[in-house]
């Protein structure tokens, strides 16, 4: 196809506007990596800059040498992300099974038990008080894992509709036939048949585990459970707290706190592996995205 | 015979009822014990004889709740910010959206897309960091590079509310818009492209073709967003309002939301009852805000409303 002259200046304009908000995206990313391969007094110096006028790779020496915290915080979130994904789809899907079965007794007030927590809920102060009273969650893994994100009814309602929408209810049947109970359907025909929307919505609860921090804020201050996020939580309130009160730093050995040059490398490496995970699952983020918008 | 068929239901959805049973469970603690402890707004919680003991006092939290400007602040940032968002993040979001759906190469579409979204996948506590290097006073790239070029003076940033609001609007933007933009691109993606090439052969511009093709079956996705952004403009994202801002106290007064008024009274300050009627005042306002704009969705064009 021939584009016209109008079409190919429409089309550069185009591709201008989008380099330019893929700048304004990716940029602030370049940012941080480059003040973690700067030099720290060029940095105290300089400020942060996209070109530092020294380079050094003392931050990440220092994370190798003397980092057991960041190994140790690192490993917390990584089984934080995998043991609470991993319950997220179990409780998700096994829910959403149920409520895809026609026929089954009670499937109304059950859809509606679970989709009346879309449109009210009590909020942090009973939640906090019932979760460190009543289940003692307090600085415990299951702190970390239980509160906000174990089971989200958005997602048992997406996942519901895809089964509903995807599986033919005749596998159903054959299954039954052949003398197979729910465990085996389950097993057998919904979850492999289900990938697609799994494969989804586990993403999206890898990812909130991965990158909270509230939790840990509310129910745990043992920092052996900690993870990376809350980790770097930690230290940017340190400085900030210093920064506002100046009296209390000049009696602070300063050289105890990790460098910028540290906690930048730190927050570089909590992002990689969202960065290196993110090309290959990309579009199962675009169609969990997609299906959010289409009510279930 | 009655009972053998009760017996025979049982035993065939028996297995099914123990499959739900542990995400059913998980709502009854997460979700539904907190709201029956809402009540503790009227209560005057006492730690030493523990909070079911605690005596009820009747709406005193909510009279010292209302009687401090805090309040109206919180009520009005939290508002304000969303409305700012909603606006905002649609309006560009279409328009990126449309600009993404037009390039038809597919890689180039796919590095768009990605760019877009790839904020959306970063922890507040990155962003936070990510903005402190752009913003610090001594050490910040806008002070040192830009401003310094331009020969303006260094900006206290994080002593200066009057710049916050749009430093959060623009933040918010940054992270959020890529979600919207792949909801849009896939609406639009899903438009029938012989209504392009009829326009095309009619003599419409593109312009023309946005306003009466593209926007149009954008709409059902707008609705949908925007209902339910509606449906939690009394909330806002804690981390967000806490962690970008560095929890500054100087900038509470722009960047103090319900939530991070409530964080805060619980759990810095340990006002239990403040905080609570705080809550509550959010739980029932918010609950009343999503059931409005469902019902006003549901007279204008009921296939979008979402009950």
């Amino acid at each position: 196809m021939v584009l016209s002259k109008r079409q190919k200046a429409a089309n550069v304009v185009i591709h201008i506007l989008l380099i330019l908000l893929t700048v304004i995206m990716v940029a602030p990313f370049v940012l941080l990596f480059m003040a973690s391969v700067t030099d720290e007094m060029t940095l105290l110096q300089d400020g942060y800059a996209f070109w530092p006028g020294k380079f050094s790779l003392e931050a990440y020496r220092y994370m190798i040498n003397s980092g057991q915290a960041i190994v140790r915080a690192y490993g917390m979130t990584f089984a934080i992300t995998i043991v609470g994904t991993v319950l997220n789809l179990l409780l998700s899907s096994m829910l959403a099974y149920g409520l895809s079965l026609n026929g089954l007794p009670g499937k109304k007030i059950f859809a509606f038990y679970v989709f009346f927590t879309m449109l009210f809920n009590g909020g942090l102060v009973p939640t906090y008080l019932m979760y460190t009273t009543v289940f003692q969650i307090k600085n415990t893994f299951f702190g970390l894992i239980v509160p906000q994100f174990m089971m989200s009814a958005m997602n048992v309602i997406m996942i519901r509709t895809f089964f509903q929408n995807s599986i033919p209810t005749e596998l159903y049947e054959a299954c039954q036939i052949d003398g197979g109970g729910h465990l085996v359907i389950f097993k057998n025909v919904v979850l492999p048949l289900g990938k697609p929307i799994l494969v989804s919505m586990g993403l999206f609860s890898a990812l909130a585990y991965w990158n909270d921090w509230t939790n840990a804020l509310y129910y745990v201050s043992d920092k052996k459970l900690w993870g990376i996020q809350s980790l770097l939580n930690e230290m940017i309130s340190n400085i900030q707290y210093l920064s506002q009160n100046s009296n209390v730093a000049t009696n602070v050995d300063m050289s105890s706190f990790p460098s910028t040059a540290v906690r930048m490398a730190i927050a570089f490496i909590g992002v990689l592996p969202v960065l290196i995970v993110f090309p290959f699952l990309q579009k199962y983020f675009a169609k969990g995205i997609a299906v959010g918008a289409v009510k279930g | 015979m009655q009972m053998s068929k009760g017996k025979k239901l049982f035993r065939k959805w028996m297995p099914v009822y123990l499959m739900m049973l542990p995400g059913l469970l998980y709502l009854l603690i997460n979700n539904y014990m907190p709201m029956a402890g809402l009540a503790i707004a009227f209560k005057k919680v006492n730690y030493s004889v523990g909070i079911f003991k605690s005596p009820w006092c009747g709406l005193e939290n909510f009279k010292f709740l209302f009687s401090t400007k805090d309040a109206w602040n919180i009520t009005r940032n939290t508002l304000g910010y969303n409305f700012a968002f909603i606006i905002v993040n649609t309006v560009l979001g279409i328009a990126i959206a449309i600009l993404i759906s037009e390039i038809r190469s597919k890689v180039g579409k796919t590095i768009y897309q990605s760019a877009v979204l790839l904020p959306f996948l970063m922890s507040y506590v990155i962003v936070s960091y990510i903005v402190y290097a752009f913003l610090s006073g001594d050490t910040g790239m806008v002070n040192n590079s830009i401003l310094a070029a331009l020969g303006i003076d260094p900006i206290n940033w994080y002593a200066e509310p009057k710049y916050w609001p749009m430093i959060i609007v623009f933040v918010n933007f940054w992270k959020g818009v890529g979600y919207g933009v792949l909801i849009y691109i896939a609406g639009i993606a899903g438009i029938d492209s012989s209504f392009y090439e009829a326009a095309a052969l009619d003599g419409a511009t593109k312009w023309q073709q946005i306003k009466k093709i593209t926007l149009p079956a954008l709409v059902p996705s707008i609705i949908t967003l925007t209902l339910l952004n509606i449906g939690r403009i009394f909330y806002s994202d804690f981390s967000l309002f806490y962690q970008v801002p560095m929890n500054t106290g100087m900038l509470y007064d722009v960047t103090q939301t319900i939530d991070t008024y409530v964080y805060r009274g619980l759990l810095t300050l340990g006002d239990v009852g403040m905080s609570s009627a705080a809550g509550f005042y959010q739980s029932c306002v918010g609950f009343i805000l999503v059931m409005l704009s469902n019902l006003i969705v549901k007279k204008i064009s009921p296939d979008n409303a979402l009950f």
